[in-house]
Formats: C-alpha cells, sequence, structure tokens
C-alpha cells in the first residue's frame, strides 16, 4: 500500500527522482539547483574549496619543480667546468682544516630564495660547528655571509659577530668577475688568519654534501711551511716573478680565494635548484595525495546529501498519505 | 662447478660496483683525519663536513728518474682547457720573461703575467693569450697553470688591439687619480702585450 501511495505520489516527483536525473546529479557536481523546494542538503562547498585550492598549489609545485630543473640544468655546467679551479691551489698547498689559528672567518655560503628544503640550514649548523671547534681562548670567529636566509638564522644568535653580509648575488648570472669582485671587498675589511669557506657540494640531484673549504693567509702559509707537515716542502719551490716571496704569496692567497669562492658559489648554486626540485615535487606528490583523500571524502559527502534528500522525499510523501 | 659460481658472482658484482655514477668523483677519497677526529669530539651528532682533499686525486710522488713527457693541466674559471695531458713543453709568461718547462724542471711558483702560453707535443703547438693567473711546476713534472681568461690567439682581432691600444695610452695620458693611472697601466700593459702576440 506503501509502494503504491508512493507510485502515485512519485509521479509528481519523476523530474526529481528518476533514473536521467539522478545520473545527470552524479555527472554535473554543482547541482544545488536539483533540490526540490525546501528540501535540506548537506553542502559539499567546503570540500569544494578546499580541493580547487589544492589543485591550484599543486600546478604551482609543480611548475617551480620544471622552473628549478630548467635552472639546475643550466648551471650544472657551469659548477663542473669550474671544478678545476680550486685542484691546482691544494695539490700546491694542501688542505688543512685543523690549523690553529687566533682569527678565524667563516664565510657562509647560502640562497636568497626558500622553499629549497633543508640546504639553508644545514650550512648554518655547519658554520656554527666550525665556529664551536675552533673557540678557544684569545681566539675570535667572525661571519661574513652570502645569501639572505644564513643571514636570518644567524643574525638571532651572533649579531655581533658577523662582520659583513652580502645579497642578491644571483641577480646577474653568476661570473668569476664579480666573485673576485666580492672577494676583493671582503679580503680588504676582514681582518683574517684562515678563511673557512661553508657551502653545500653538488653530487648529484638528490644528493649534496656540506663542504667546508680552507684557505690561509699569507702569514699562516709562512708559519705552517716553517713547522713542516703537510706545507713543509713549500720552501723548496722557486719562486718567479715579485721582488719577495711574501708578496708573491699574498698575491697566491687572494687569488686562491677567489678561486676557491668561485667554485663554492656555483656548488652551492646548483645544491640550491637541486634541493628545490625534490622539495617541490615531494610538495606536490603530498598535494596529490591530499587531493585524492579529498576526492573521496567529496564523494562521500555528495552520496550522504543525495541518500538524505531521498530519505526525507520519501519519508515526506509516507508521512502525507499515512 | 657450483662451488665457483658464488665466487664468480661476487667478483662479476664487484667489477660492477667499482664502476662510480658521478662523473668527477675520485676513486680514492682521503680526509684530514685529525680534523674528523677533532670535530666529532666537539660536535658528535653531526657529521663531519667534507673537505675539498676528499674530492680530489692524489698527486703521483716524485719519480726518480725524469719522466719524458710533462703532464699540463690548465684551468680557467670556466673550463678545464687542458686536463691531465700529456705535453714535451710548454712556455708560460712569467713576470720575468717567457720560461720554458721542461719535464724534470725545478718546482716553481711562478706569477703570470699577460702573454702567450705556448703548448709543444710533437710538432703541434698550440698558443693561447692568457690574461695573468699563477703556474705551479711540480717536482714530479706536472704543471698547473691557473689563469683567469685565456683565448687562443687565431681567435683575437687585430683592429680591435690597435684600437683598444690607442684608447688606453690616450686614457693613460689623461688619467688624474692613481686609480685611473694603474687601470690606465693595466689596459696599456693588456693590449700591448696582444699586440706583440699577434705580431711575434
Amino acid at each position: 500500500m506503501a509502494m503504491a501511495t508512493l507510485r502515485r505520489e512519485g509521479r509528481g516527483f519523476i523530474p526529481l527522482i528518476s533514473p536521467n536525473s539522478i545520473n545527470a546529479a552524479r555527472s554535473s557536481i554543482p547541482s544545488e539547483d536539483l533540490v526540490p523546494q525546501g528540501a535540506r542538503s548537506i553542502s559539499t562547498q567546503v570540500v569544494r574549496n578546499r580541493m580547487k585550492s589544492v589543485k591550484n598549489i599543486q600546478k604551482i609545485t609543480k611548475a617551480m619543480k620544471m622552473v628549478a630543473a630548467s635552472k639546475l640544468r643550466a648551471i650544472q655546467v657551469r659548477a663542473e667546468n669550474s671544478r678545476g679551479l680550486w685542484q691546482p691551489f691544494t695539490a700546491l698547498l694542501g688542505d688543512t682544516p685543523s690549523v690553529d689559528v687566533k682569527k678565524n672567518v667563516i664565510v657562509t655560503i647560502s640562497s636568497d630564495k626558500g622553499l629549497c628544503g633543508g640546504i639553508n640550514s644545514t650550512s648554518v649548523k655547519i658554520s656554527k660547528a666550525v665556529r664551536k671547534l675552533n673557540s678557544g681562548p684569545d681566539k675570535e670567529t667572525k661571519y661574513v655571509i652570502l645569501g639572505e636566509k644564513a643571514k636570518a638564522q644567524l643574525v638571532r644568535d651572533s649579531k655581533k659577530d658577523i662582520e659583513i653580509s652580502i645579497t642578491e648575488l644571483q641577480k646577474n648570472p653568476l661570473n668569476y668577475t664579480q666573485v673576485s669582485v666580492l672577494a676583493d671587498d671582503i679580503l680588504k675589511n676582514v681582518e683574517y688568519d684562515v678563511l673557512r669557506i661553508v657551502f653545500n657540494k653538488f653530487h648529484s640531484v638528490v644528493s649534496f654534501v656540506p663542504t667546508v673549504a680552507t684557505v690561509l693567509s699569507p702569514e699562516v702559509v709562512e708559519r705552517e711551511a716553517e713547522a713542516g707537515g703537510k706545507l713543509g716542502d713549500l720552501d723548496s719551490y722557486e719562486i718567479e716573478g715579485g721582488e719577495t716571496k711574501g708578496e708573491i704569496l699574498q698575491n697566491l692567497a687572494e687569488f686562491q680565494f677567489s678561486c676557491v669562492l668561485f667554485n663554492a658559489v656555483l656548488e652551492n648554486a646548483c645544491s640550491e635548484q637541486g634541493a628545490r626540485m625534490s622539495a617541490m615535487d615531494s610538495s606536490s606528490r603530498n598535494a596529490g595525495e591530499m587531493l585524492d583523500r579529498l576526492t573521496l571524502t567529496y564523494n562521500r559527502t555528495r552520496q550522504a546529501s543525495i541518500t538524505t534528500e531521498l530519505i526525507e522525499i520519501i519519508s515526506g510523501a509516507s508521512a502525507l498519505e499515512g | 662447478m657450483f662451488r665457483q659460481a658464488p665466487r664468480l658472482l661476487a667478483r662479476a658484482t664487484s667489477i660492477m660496483r667499482a664502476r662510480s655514477f658521478s662523473t668527477d668523483l675520485p676513486a680514492a677519497p682521503t680526509s684530514d683525519s685529525s680534523f674528523v677526529e677533532a670535530w666529532k669530539k666537539v660536535i658528535p651528532n653531526i657529521d663531519a663536513p667534507k673537505t675539498p682533499l676528499s674530492f680530489m686525486q692524489p698527486r703521483p710522488p716524485t719519480p726518480p728518474s725524469i719522466p719524458g713527457k710533462l703532464t699540463v693541466n690548465f684551468v680557467l674559471p670556466y673550463q678545464s682547457e687542458l686536463a691531465a695531458k700529456e705535453v714535451d713543453m710548454v712556455i708560460i709568461p712569467a713576470t720575468t720573461g717567457q720560461m720554458g718547462v721542461l719535464p724534470g724542471h725545478v718546482a716553481t711558483i711562478a706569477e703570470l703575467k699577460p702573454g702567450i702560453l705556448s703548448v709543444h707535443e710533437g710538432n703541434d703547438v698550440t698558443k693561447y693569450f692568457v690574461s695573468s693567473g699563477f703556474a705551479f711546476i711540480h717536482a714530479n713534472s706536472i704543471a698547473d697553470v691557473v689563469a683567469v681568461e685565456a683565448v687562443p690567439i687565431d681567435r683575437i682581432d687585430p683592429a680591435l688591439v690597435q684600437k683598444g691600444l690607442a684608447d688606453f695610452t690616450q686614457k693613460l695620458s689623461t688619467a688624474s687619480t692613481d686609480l685611473e693611472k694603474a687601470e690606465a697601466q693595466i689596459g696599456v700593459d693588456v693590449h700591448s702585450a696582444l699586440n706583440s702576440a699577434l705580431t711575434g
């Protein structure tokens, strides 16, 4: 009997409950106008808004990954070509990171822009650790910071130790002239016995190794050469040109600093682009997963609302007849 | 036969593993052990950072007899022009004049002035004009030349050289401050060196 009533009353509701309209309701997502006047339905607006914004974020992060990949390709070639530049100096003067001096200057290289994973934090952590390693009575450590991100982190606890900070390094494409002017600036304005350059060396798109390169000042080179050890056979080298050995060593130290700094800046830029690629990639993937979960929620909400409508209509119809 | 199989398999896999993926990481990374020790004592939680020594092939020791060829590494900031190339002789433009380097040359550190670097290999001579830099000649017959700019001579335009020389000579005569004088003098030096490189 209820079924007969439903069939009689149901004819009035055919446009809404017929299978065609239910398919239409399912296929066209914004379908609020198919709800009959006065019936309540759960709103899917909130979930739809979230889905739209998550999809936009996914598009943006995918685009950022593509941009970072193309920038990486361009700068990786130059970084690999510059790798031969510091090797002659290390072959001649050796690598003495554990040298004991009074005035240490730590040159921290970082990026200006963010969203590049953890490389800037790694550089700052290593810089702070190097400073701790070289701390002691009548030893002082100063910072020279290249890049906005390291400045933001180091200014919090070592503000008085920062000598120079340089930003917007990559406004023009990196070249040796710019870096040598920078090196000249640093050498003129900072007193140092040893310069320690902290940067992230680029091994591959997913691997960046924090590295410390050491450049000794001419006086320290002389002292170490006399003391023997790694630089001991420096005295066996004949000096051509210049008046005194000291002058040559001075030029050598300055040239070494500019070469090592050039390679370090290029490697760090490569690491920055690589880290940004992987950060944006994982971000797109997360957005995709979030979108999947939201789609499921959306469908459940939508189906629940249709079911609610149906129940209300049917119970309304059965209330009318009964 | 099956007893040998694991050994053969292990040999095969170890040969595969010995091929490194990166283009320029050396086969035998060394590191400064005293640095790593000191680091571990003070900062145990973080791994010690690498140093350039671990990214470089160690240089061979001085051989007892003079080798037949000189190994030259000629590097510029933008590329390694010559990497471990075996040659007979190089002539480098040191500040004290042109210096010929043969295998077995005494260990030297030479500062370079603008001039021609020529590389002699058998009967071929390749000439580059270098702006300036340093040359290290090691006792084991390896020569490292680090220059800021270098161009092969056939890429230099003589007309521009003359024009540049005239410009800088004029600037030198009208220069007032020391800085301007120094810059103009450098320009004159480089252009006259270029001139003599093209003619000589």
